[in-house]
């Protein structure tokens, strides 16, 4: 199982080490760093690194490395998983997981990582679980601890550790019962140079927020089900009802919580949002270049495009670029060859274009490789697969929850060759 | 507003509302844990002991927060052990925490102090709250201090019974964590029985923990019986299965992945009771469903409905663990290659999914590059064409080179794409970038290998982009196109001339190719590359210090000296075709392998075994077989148990052939006798220039008539003197045998006299028990054993056949190489029938055998034992043996001796008879018992030994006149060897065979006895 746990930060410095069965010496990182410095990006460094004793299993995650020692032989997914939510769980507890908010909760972050597993065996990894049995630090917290000398770990024993539905707690209450859901989408696409589709699939999420006194049964149907035919579920929801009648049927965990996430890979439901028209040449023998490249609207069912920002990695010999922005603003990273253009929300009437040239180093050579350009964009109110709930109801308690459905499509990787 | 506010909340993941670290930050750095870094001055330590010791609450435990996070990184804060050991008798819960958190880490350092703490421990394992009994038991799991250990038991005893499961699961874990300390202490205590017991709890958690447990137990005790499943744990697992946490689930999954169904009906009702776990949101989880399903679908009829719910049930987790982080996509990846080799039915249609995006990590790539090439069919093909053209002309270098590569790989596979990957493949030589063009030159030789008399067209456009290869294996590619399309390329002299100008500087692979090409061409123009080729066979044998090289250099110049039609025949031979997939993983491996899908062996396509340290001899696992197939073919003798060191296999499939015909275009490893030393090797040479030919002058009329030879050989024989037999010329060899010549032959006389060995063995013929011949792992599946033996003047190869892989084998087909005794299958038996040849390097009673089924042709090679060869009327008549040993020469006789044989001379005499050598006489002097042997071979040999056995005296000298013969059985056969060669008007048999050529020193030994035999013959 999991036998050690080491953090490290951007510039190679383990900041936090932690062992749950004997101490693995750190000078086994210095396999990872061999393998980093081999690695050309820090998102490169591989996941799994074999030494001579041990195994190294990383994640990357806000620019920290989490890097798991294990010593026999241990399903890797585990390991990456179970890194995986202690980065969701520092985020949960500090707000952010970063170097500084580690180190500010160092005990708290002991505290946690020593109740997630025991002997490398993960315990509670549930955020139920841990806040019963650890206390976020809250200021007000802090301060009344501070004054009265009482502190943050939990006296008893978690209610949910034991009982059918771990992920709930006992005994919940609230003045204002609501639940609230999110339809998410984000559009994964590779659009080559002519304009069509390469590939393009749809991954869907139902975060959930769920402020509910007791112990509520809910249950959600939809419009069209059958759009849902690939689909992970927390484990609060029963598996066989969603089997037989194609509806979700769950005692939900208090708080927020992915409900589901799913995936729509058949082309023909994935409509493509925006269009991009571009023309980036570079002639032999010439150092100059000619970027000209607009975005419109295609299929977004009169739903307005915003917080469209295009990216793209010019070739390396690209010195500088002199455009004109329609509108929005665009930056040239002349270091990282980075252009960035923040076009805002696409007006379809007059739409937005980035035209003008590049400057090569001069007496260099025609670039061989073709710049990839990179678009981010949001539309609200619509779940670009056509998604659509139908009702949520509520069982076993008798008060009145106040309910709210929200949808967005987001680009994920969205992606125009040139 | 309500409504929209809070959704602002749940959208900023980043900043939930409830903790915010910003106000934190104005309260600055006094409220948070970052103080406790603040004291590193001198006096730290001692000031930590004071408020340790401090009577207030508060300052005691603020104190040894300041420790644990001076201990997280990394400082020794050890010395205040007893300190914070007396801070443990405490109701405050954290502070109570904390203190087992310190006692973890230095318990071990100081064992003795430790010992303060365990009545603390022990009583807190009494407590009434189940979270400090659970915390207590667990806490001193983790204490690895003997001393500690003793006390454990009676706690750890009570808390696997306790009535409150939290407790008893922690406790679970426990027993894993103690028998890693002291695995003996568990077994003793009965702790494994009551871990055994916990896996029927009523409580899911507690069921998957004593898994988990049960399971790391069992990794180090790889044969006991710890996880023994049958149904009715079965159920009891699949239950808590459903109701357990996902880290249950995996431990449980995983278990259930180590059972083997009794029936195809078991396997359906587990593979149901699974499928839901296909839709975790944990990928682990998922994966390991996959595990127990990929394996358990094996015992499923084919034509089952449910087989193809299942197969098409697979498919969307596998595609949704690819839109995860890219860690799990790494490992999600690896294991699909494995399943798409497996079942490549489940993912053909979702291509897609792997097209590379131009912001995923290398590794990522890289992997999907290469489950592209596997899913690549006639029906995809143009997409992922395409794809691969547009992936050529991204930066990363790496990663471009293996997109064109997969080209090459997509062209030899689906062979209606081939003339589309290559236009592909020129469109991206025209690029110019230099990488891009060698890496194209390499895939471009295996297509044409694959596809000859195709694409030849190409080739000039390839000779354009000569000067910029600077890799070796781009360079030897092109050599190689070049020698092998000689006669299309004009200036082929000239190309390969210019690189015969850095000889010395280039790789051996390239050095090794540009000999190779250069007898190919001058094969095909002898006219105007004469020079070339003498240049280039003096560079490789005389300024050359790689023995690979010399060999093949030898070789060459012998064959095209000796005979060039010869010559011809052997290096512009037919090549075999390359197979269709390349990289595939070994069946057998690849079954191991699912067995063990999710796991780190599968990230890394090997055996457990291979690599994971701590794994005390890992069980190999095995899928189950299903009805239909997994048959295996015995042969007439079951009863032969086959377990013996299995005989040289010809190295990794159609290696040894390629070596034959020059193909291999890396340097292998030397898969023939270990090379012999430098200066026999400088001696050969020399000897074979400085002529010698007076004692040779009786065999030239017997000379083979194609060595009165084509002019150039005369060229290149001509310091030997012009001398139409040249070969006779070899026989100047060294006067002595070299030594590595002598071994295997040796290791046929101890066969043969291995008097001693009859310990166990019956008095009756020597018949070996079966041996593995050629094993599962190399022949994809089919595992041959045999042995032979000779039956009544018969001699019999006796084979069992077994079917290992999944698949029915059919068409089975036997060939023997050309062999020393010409032997060959007696005929199409039931199932086997003759095929094509290869031949011995040596030993000489070295039989390579090939064997085809449907799925491919396998070779491999064993040793016949040479007692078979021995006829039954090999009983010479007296007067005539009396004669015959008179007449040959005493200095043609040879002594051994045979040690620690302890058989009186009757007893030897009735053994050896069982093999056919027959006792012609027996003398006594003084004291000795001389025993006249003779045998005779199949192919009409004669044999005469005398055995000389005194009483007493365990060892038996032998002195073998085998008709002129130095060492008795090694030479017998070189002798018949080159016997059949000579006599049978085969003249070409040795000169085909080029791994009989192997080292010049070898060839020499062998006419050097050609002359003696000849000899004889006329005698």
């Amino acid at each position: 199982m999991i036998h050690s746990l080491f953090l490290i930060n951007a510039s190679g410095d383990i900041f936090l080490e932690k062992h749950w069965k004997s101490v693995v010496s750190r000078s086994v990182c210095d396999y990872f760093f061999e393998a980093q410095e081999r690695a050309s990006e820090p998102e490169n460094v591989p996941p799994v690194i074999p030494t001579p004793h041990h195994y190294l299993i990383s994640v990357l995650r806000h620019r920290i490395y989490f890097v798991a020692v294990i010593q026999s032989e241990v399903p890797p997914l585990f390991v990456i998983e179970f890194l995986h939510r202690v980065v969701d769980t520092f985020q949960d507890y500090f707000g952010v997981c970063t170097e500084a908010a580690i180190k500010d909760n160092v005990v708290v972050v002991y505290e946690l990582l020593e109740e997630m597993l025991d002997n490398g065996f993960p315990l509670a990894t549930e955020s139920n679980i841990l806040k019963e049995l650890i206390k976020p630090p809250t200021i007000l917290r802090t301060m009344v601890n501070t004054i009265t000398g009482s502190t943050n770990v939990g006296e008893q024993l978690p209610t949910g550790q034991l009982s059918v539905v771990p992920w709930r707690r006992t005994g919940v209450k609230y003045t204002n019962n609501e639940a609230y859901f999110d339809v998410v989408e984000e559009i994964d696409a590779i659009i080559d140079k002519s304009g069509s589709t390469i590939t393009a699939e749809i991954q869907g999420v139902i975060d959930a927020c769920v402020k509910l006194t007791g112990m509520p049964d809910l249950t959600l149907s939809f419009m069209n089900p059958r759009l849902l035919d690939d689909v992970s579920f927390h484990p609060c929801v029963r598996f066989k009802r969603w089997e037989a009648e194609r509806i979700l049927s769950f005692i939900p965990p208090d708080g927020n919580f992915r409900l589901l996430s799913y995936h729509v890979s058949s082309q023909n439901l994935v409509a493509i949002p925006v269009y991009v028209k571009h023309n980036i040449t570079f002639r032999e023998g010439s150092s100059q270049g000619r970027f000209d490249l607009t975005l419109g609207p295609k299929q977004t069912m009169g739903k307005a495009v915003e917080a469209v920002l295009v990216s793209s990695q010019l070739p390396r010999g690209v010195l500088n670029a002199n455009l004109n922005a329609s509108q929005g603003t665009y930056t040239f990273d002349p270091v990282t060859k980075m252009l960035t253009w923040d076009v805002g929300k696409i007006n379809p009437q007059k739409l937005p274009s980035l035209k003008g040239s590049m400057n090569l180093q001069a007496g260099a050579s025609k670039p061989d490789e073709n710049p990839t350009i990179n678009i981010q964009l949001k539309i609200q109110q619509m779940a670009i697969s056509g998604l659509k709930v139908n009702r949520l109801d509520m069982y076993g308690e008798k008060y009145k929850p106040f309910k709210g459905i929200k949808y967005m499509t987001k680009a994920g990787k969205f992606q125009v060759r040139t | 507003d309500t409504w929209i506010s809070t959704q602002k909340k749940i959208h900023s993941q980043l900043s939930l509302p409830v903790y915010p670290l910003q106000e934190n930050r104005q309260f600055g750095s006094k409220m948070t844990d970052s103080k406790y870094f603040t004291t590193t001055k001198k006096g730290e330590i001692f000031e930590l002991k004071a408020e340790l010791n401090s009577d207030k609450k508060e300052k005691k435990k603020e104190a040894v927060k300041k420790v644990i996070a001076s201990m997280t990184v990394g400082k020794d804060v050890s010395a205040l052990f007893p300190d914070v050991v007396n801070c443990m008798q405490t109701d405050n819960l954290e502070l109570k925490k904390l203190v087992y958190l310190y006692l973890m880490n230095y318990a071990k350092s100081q064992p003795d102090m430790a010992i303060m703490a365990v009545n603390t421990f022990v009583k807190d394992c009494e407590d009434p709250n189940p979270l400090i009994r659970a915390l207590a038991v667990r806490t001193m799991g983790c204490i690895r201090v003997d001393k500690i250990t003793e006390y454990l038991c009676e706690p750890l005893r009570k808390c696997l019974k306790d009535e409150d499961p939290y407790v008893r699961k922690t406790a679970a874990v426990c027993v894993a964590k103690l028998h890693d300390i002291n695995a003996q202490l568990v077994e003793d205590q009965g702790f494994l029985d009551t871990l055994k017991d916990l896996i029927s709890d009523s409580n899911p958690m507690v069921v998957a923990n004593a898994v988990a447990a049960l399971s790391e137990i069992a990794e180090s005790h790889p044969n006991s019986n710890l996880l023994d499943l049958n149904p009715q744990t079965i159920n009891k697992l699949l239950t808590a299965l459903n109701e357990c946490t996902e880290w249950g689930q995996i431990f449980i999954l995983d278990c259930l992945a180590n059972y083997t169904p009794r029936d195809d009906r078991e396997s359906q009702s587990i593979c149901e009771r699974v499928t839901p776990r296909l839709s975790h949101a944990n990928s682990a989880v998922v994966l390991s469903a996959v595990k127990v399903l990929m394996k358990f679908m094996e015992m499923l009829p084919k034509d089952l409905d449910y087989y193809g719910t299942l197969l098409k049930k697979l498919a969307p987790p596998l595609v949704t663990l690819l839109s995860a982080e890219p860690e799990l996509q790494y490992v999600a990846l690896r294991n699909i290659n494995l399943i798409v080799q497996r079942r490549p039915e489940i993912l053909k249609h979702e291509m897609k999914v792997f097209f590379v995006k131009y912001n995923d990590p290398i590794y990522v790539k890289l992997e999907k590059l290469d489950i592209m090439i596997r899913l690549a069919s006639q029906a995809n093909i143009a997409q992922v064409l395409a794809e691969l053209k547009e992936y050529a002309t991204e930066v990363d270098v790496d990663f471009v080179r293996k997109a064109v590569r997969a080209i090459g790989r997509c062209a030899i596979k689906v062979e209606q794409s081939a003339e589309r990957c290559v236009s592909t493949l020129l469109d991206l030589i025209q690029t110019k970038v230099n990488y891009v063009v060698q890496e194209a030159i390499v895939v471009i030789k295996d297509i044409f290998r694959k596809y000859p008399n195709k694409y030849e067209s190409v080739i000039a456009t390839l000779c354009e982009n000569l000067d910029s290869l600077d890799e070796p294996e781009a360079r030897a590619a092109m050599i190689w196109i070049v020698g092998e399309y000689a006669e299309r390329i004009d200036n082929a002299d000239e190309l390969l001339e210019s690189f015969l100008e850095g000889f010395h500087d280039e790789s051996t692979q390239v050095q090794l190719q540009l000999l190779t090409a250069i007898v190919k061409l001058f094969l095909k123009k002898p006219t105007e590359t004469q020079e070339l080729v003498q240049q280039v066979l003096s560079l490789a044998t005389q300024d050359s210090d790689n023995p690979d090289l010399r060999d093949r250099g030898y070789i060459y110049w012998r064959l095209l000296s000796t005979d060039p039609v010869a010559a011809k025949e052997v290096v512009l031979a037919e090549k075999p075709l390359i197979s269709e997939e390349t990289d595939l993983i070994e069946p057998t491996l690849l079954e191991e392998l699912i067995c063990h899908i999710g796991t780190l062996a599968s990230v890394y396509h090997k055996p457990p075994s291979a690599f994971v340290e701590g794994s005390r001899g890992v069980q190999h696992k095995r899928l189950p077989g299903s009805a239909g197939s997994g048959e295996s073919v015995e042969s007439p003798d079951p009863g032969a148990a086959a377990t013996e060191t299995p005989p040289a296999v010809i190295p990794s499939q159609g290696d040894l052939l390629g070596d034959l015909l020059n193909l291999d275009l890396t340097p292998t490893t030397t898969t023939g006798p270990p090379p012999p030393t430098t200066s026999g090797m400088q001696m050969g040479a020399m000897d074979l220039l400085s002529g010698g030919l007076d004692s040779l002058v009786g065999l030239l009329h017997q000379g083979p008539p194609s060595l009165s030879a084509s002019p150039s050989t005369t060229t290149l024989g001509g310091d030997i003197g012009g001398n139409p037999a040249m070969g006779a010329a070899f026989g100047a060899a060294p006067a002595t045998m070299p030594a590595s010549f002598n071994a295997p032959g040796s290791g046929g006389l101890d066969d043969l006299f291995d008097l001693g060995g009859g310990v166990g063995m019956p008095m009756g013929a020597l018949n070996p028990p079966k041996a593995v011949w050629l094993p599962a792992m190399k022949a994809k599946g089919l595992e041959i054993s045999g042995v032979f033996v000779r039956r009544a003047g018969v001699i019999q190869m006796e084979m069992t056949l077994t079917n290992k892989a999944m698949s029915v084998m059919t068409d089975f087909a036997i060939q023997f190489n050309r062999n020393s005794f010409g032997l060959a299958p007696a005929g199409p038996l039931q199932i086997l029938t003759p095929l094509s040849p290869n031949q011995s390097i040596e030993p000489l009673n070295n039989l390579q055998v090939a064997v085809k089924n449907n799925i491919d042709v396998f070779y491999f090679s064993c040793q016949y034992p040479i007692s078979m060869l021995f006829v039954e009327d090999g009983k010479m008549e007296r007067q005539v043996f009396l004669a015959t040993w008179k007449d040959i020469p005493n200095d043609n006789e040879s002594q051994f001796q045979i040690k620690d044989c302890h058989l009186n001379s009757d007893a030897a005499s009735n053994k050896l008879q069982s093999s056919n050598i027959f006792t012609i006489a027996k003398r006594t002097v003084e004291g000795q018992d001389m025993l006249y042997q003779s045998m005779k071979l199949t192919n009409g040999i004669w044999v005469l030994a005398e055995l000389r056995v005194q009483a007493g005296n365990p060892n038996y000298t032998v002195s073998s006149v085998a008709l002129a013969v130095r060492s008795l059985l090694c030479c017998v056969l070189l002798l018949t060897s080159c016997i059949s060669v000579y006599f049978e008007d085969q003249h070409f048999v040795l000169i085909h065979n080029q791994s009989c050529l192997n080292s010049p020193t070898f060839i020499l030994g062998r006419w050097k006895y050609l002359m003696v035999i000849q000899v004889y013959r006329k005698h």
